[in-house]
């Protein structure tokens, strides 16, 4: 195994704490945050896998996938803040 | 020599990247988290595109690894903006330990801070007759 490819498996490492903060919550807006950091770690992991599989274009996954990052985060606060709060 | 310095990009990276999910999961409220994820997040994955961009030495690549990492640099602070104003406009309140909320006197219950909705205040009628 090559050191990118430890690197790749390390950095698998950090996305059960965002999942954890995915499903504890405990309000809706944090629930955005752990899914904003799952898709960043989905961003370097595409961009990783583009130094070790040599393939450029995981690049443009990368820039696609923090487009749809971005608007998702745009979006779910748009909802939350029109919603209310309603305790969850 | 291009290979140490890629591998030390990547390490930092993700470090950094491991450093905002420590945060994600430690912080006591919603406010410190997004602290971490959006800028230890954003230099985690900033560090790795320079990586790529480094390790390549192409134009083409340099160009898109360089502009995607120019994208979350100018998207990361936006989103982390509305997310905290909507969570803030929603109730979701600061921990204990937070004693300054600057916002505090200016909520109202539809939705619009305070300094949104007063009107300019007029000037003054001019009086050269």
């Amino acid at each position: 195994m090559s050191f990118l490819e430890a690197m790749l498996l390390a950095l698998m490492l950090t996305l059960p704490f965002a999942v954890y903060r995915l499903v504890k919550g405990p309000t809706l807006p944090d629930r955005v945050v752990g899914l904003d950091l799952i898709t960043s770690v989905s961003v370097a992991m595409a961009a990783l896998y583009a130094l070790v599989s040599g393939q450029t274009a995981f690049l443009d996954v990368a820039i696609a996938l923090a487009l749809f990052a971005f608007l998702a985060t745009l979006g779910l606060a748009r909802y939350i803040e029109y919603r209310g709060h309603k305790g969850d | 020599m291009v290979d140490v310095l890629v591998y030390a990009l990547v390490s930092v990276g993700i470090f950094f990247l491991f450093i905002a999910a420590i945060g994600v999961v430690r912080m006591p409220d919603l406010y410190n988290r997004m602290h971490a994820t959006s800028k230890a997040g954003t230099l985690g994955v900033g560090l790795i595109l320079v990586a790529v961009a480094v390790f390549y030495q192409e134009l083409s690549v340099a160009a898109r690894a360089l502009s995607a990492l120019a994208f979350i640099i100018l998207t990361a602070p936006v989103a982390a903006h509305a997310l905290g104003r909507a969570a803030y406009l929603s109730g979701v309140k600061p921990c204990r330990d937070t004693y300054i909320d600057e916002l505090a006197g200016h909520y109202q219950k539809n939705h619009k801070l305070e300094s949104i909705e007063k009107p300019a205040p007029k000037s003054p009628p001019e009086s050269n007759a």
